[in-house]
């Protein structure tokens, strides 16, 4: 048995016994982490098949962002544990799904498929790159496809922020689009105000001044 | 004993049967059911890598390079879908999430 085959079954194991825990444990912050491992194992087992960039892609994008998120949104959203047991029904019905797909994809690599033998890849050249020949084939053949991939993205970020975001009702908040558009009569009034007559001008009103206790004439 | 396709393939089929026995196991936790759409995912993208290793062919790691955009596009909606459910109904359980039943 060679190093890299060792190096395979060991990162396997790993793989195989953290999804078992990701689907088994009853903590959801447990399942994210044992998640992680994972995808930390598979990453080591695409660098065995020399795809080092997804690899890296691999740890730094779900490692990094999807988990992450994925922990936040767990520890934000107050879940209770205790959810009971699962029950026999599900159980059995999980095992019997299982062990169906099991079976399936068993007999269709190794009844149906005759190529699944195969050891030797064809030889790479001395000086192969693996980021820049998987950029040599994005940015020419599958260009088209990228565009698209970063509109899907620009979708998920619209379509996210739209469904959390929430107006508080009980915050007073500034409008942008309705304060750039104010115009200077909305803010000052000017009033045309009437001359006041003063009252000494009038002298056939001498007794209301004395009733008020207004200032002496 | 070397590394055959095989190998790589069999560890994709296994990882692909957990997750849908995940999906069923778990029905009670929606975050839960979305890891394992993830590590469904992630299967697939093994076998991708290694038909593309042995053939000798970039097509593969292309075609995962776009589903792990897709993927994390979909986590991240899936998980705005969920907070919004949260404070909608304050469960996550997919068992009780039956406000369509007539």
């Amino acid at each position: 048995m060679s190093a890299l085959t060792a190096l395979f079954y060991v990162f396997a194991a790993m793989a195989v016994f953290g999804a078992l825990r990701v689907i088994t444990s009853r903590n959801p912050i447990h399942s994210a982490l044992y998640l992680v491992l994972t995808f930390v194992s598979v990453a080591a087992i695409w660098m065995l098949l020399k795809a080092e960039f997804l690899a890296i892609v691999l740890v730094l994008v779900y490692v990094g962002a999807v988990m992450v998120l994925f922990l936040f949104v767990v520890m934000m959203l107050d879940i209770n544990m205790d959810s009971g047991g699962r029950g026999f029904w599900r159980s059995s019905v999980a095992i019997f799904v299982g062990i169906a797909v099991a079976l399936q994809l068993a007999a269709v690599l190794f009844l149906h498929f005759k190529g699944v033998w195969i050891t030797d890849a064809p030889p790479l050249p001395a000086d192969y790159k693996n980021t820049e020949a998987l950029g040599s084939v994005l940015y020419t053949e599958y260009v088209y496809p990228f565009e698209l991939a970063a509109v899907v993205l620009l979708v998920a970020i619209v379509a996210a922020i739209a469904l959390t975001l929430r107006q508080r009702k009980d915050v007073r908040y500034n409008d942008p689009s309705k304060a750039v558009r104010t115009r200077a009569a909305d803010r000052l009034r000017v009033v045309e105000v009437a001359p006041v007559v003063r009252a000494e001008a009038a002298p056939d009103a001498p007794a209301a001044d004395a009733a008020d206790g207004g200032p002496a004439k | 004993m070397t590394l055959s396709l095989a190998h790589f393939l069999a560890l994709g089929a296994i990882l692909f049967t957990l997750s849908v026995v995940g999906i069923f196991l778990n029905r009670r936790n929606v975050i839960v059911m979305l890891m394992s759409i993830e590590l469904m995912l992630l299967a697939v993208n093994m076998n991708f890598i290694a038909f593309s290793h042995f053939l000798g062919d970039m097509a593969g790691q292309v075609f995962v390079f776009f589903i792990m955009t897709v993927a994390a596009a979909e986590s991240a909606i899936g998980l705005a879908i969920l907070v919004v459910l949260f404070r909608k109904f304050d469960t996550v359980d997919a068992q009780e999430l039956d406000s369509l039943k007539g």
